[in-house]
């Protein structure tokens, strides 16, 4: 990863459906790739907490063998469930075992690019390098 | 032959299911400058005289595992044995070049940046392995920082998945940016305790947090 200015910030799409399939080893290895070439990626729904730490681990082990690369910002935002009942609490409990915790969004960038993801509870802000 | 076997069985089964820890090995987890060598060296000063590790305003001062073990803490009337095992701080990135900046004391060359950025790197994935082999965790998170990133809630995921217990310590308390209140409602499933662990503030009430989570150890 060579260093230059960017012009512009390319965000990439990754459904649930994309890497719902795949084992961690793959999900980890694809949204590296994708952070590789310098892309910010909008990931639906989140990982689980073991491939945020492999995805870690990854990115450290990759900060030594690959030139100018630097490691990532990550972020996830969950649907705020302060205030909701005890039912709705339930069926998005029942609906995250089902078909997995799909009303999160993870954003992952190259730290070359994003230089700090600022979360609140409520918003995301992302400072750029 | 058949009575000893019978018995030696019976007292392993016992052994395992009633026998207490005699010495629990306790974490210390977080993201890098919040504190976690600080108050580990506080805990060992307390009750060894001895300290575990180096500190510095300088992150990622501490970039292997560092252990005290035979650590004997009282409370009230009561004394535990503990394995302090201090970890590097836990981070997404680290860029050597952040090591060349700041005041000509810590200012660093290149390829001694490098270096320091390439044990960081391994200090973090050896950090991480580190969390199969504790029994309880304190997360020690800076009071004055913003308590929501990702690698908090990631660190405090992963104990979750792995159910091993924790403590969340609010430190720099002294610092008129310390904010104990966020920290709080940012993860109020867990207990909260805050603290200085450089002047040693509100260590009572810490040491009563440790001796519940090791409960639960």
């Amino acid at each position: 990863m060579a260093k230059r200015r960017y012009k512009g910030l390319t965000l990439q799409f990754v459904s649930h459906r994309e890497i719902a399939r795949l084992d961690s080893v793959e999900r980890i290895k694809k949204l590296l790739k994708i952070v590789l070439d310098n892309k910010v990626i909008i990931l639906q729904g989140r990982l689980s907490a073991g491939e945020e730490s492999r995805l870690i681990e990854d990115t450290m082990v990759m900060i030594g063998n690959v030139k100018g690369f630097k490691g990532v910002e990550l972020a996830v935002i969950t649907g705020d469930e302060e205030g909701s009942s005890v039912w709705d609490k339930f069926k998005s409990g029942l609906a995250r075992a089902l078909v997995g915790q799909q009303d999160a969004v993870t954003i992952i960038g190259p730290a070359s690019i994003v230089k700090e993801m600022k979360k609140d509870p409520t918003k995301l802000e992302l400072v750029m390098n | 032959m058949a009575i000893k076997i019978l018995r030696d069985f019976t007292k392993r089964m016992f052994g395992m299911f009633f026998r207490q820890k005699e010495e629990i090995s306790l974490g210390f987890y977080g993201p890098p400058n919040a504190g976690k060598t600080s108050l580990a060296n506080k805990i060992c000063k307390d009750w060894t005289g001895d300290e575990i590790g180096k500190v510095s305003k300088m992150a990622h001062e501490t970039r292997t595992v560092q252990f005290k073990e035979e650590v004997e803490i009282k409370y009230k009337d009561k004394s535990l044995k503990f394995k302090l095992v201090d970890t590097p701080g836990i981070a997404t990135k680290i860029d050597y070049e952040d090591f060349m900046k700041g005041g000509k004391k810590n200012r660093m060359k290149k390829k001694q940046a490098q270096t320091r950025a390439k044990e960081a790197t391994q200090g973090i994935v050896e950090a991480i392995k580190w969390l199969d082999d504790v029994d309880a965790v304190i997360v020690v998170l800076d009071a004055t920082e913003n308590p929501y990133s990702q690698v908090n809630i990631t660190i405090l995921g992963n104990l979750v998945a792995r159910d091993i217990p924790v403590l969340v310590v609010a430190n720099k308390v002294d610092l008129r940016k310390a904010d104990i209140k966020k920290v709080e409602s940012a993860f109020p499933e867990y207990e909260v305790v805050g603290i200085s662990a450089k002047y040693g503030k509100n260590m009572d009430e810490f040491y009563e947090s440790v001796f519940r989570l090791a409960k639960k150890a």
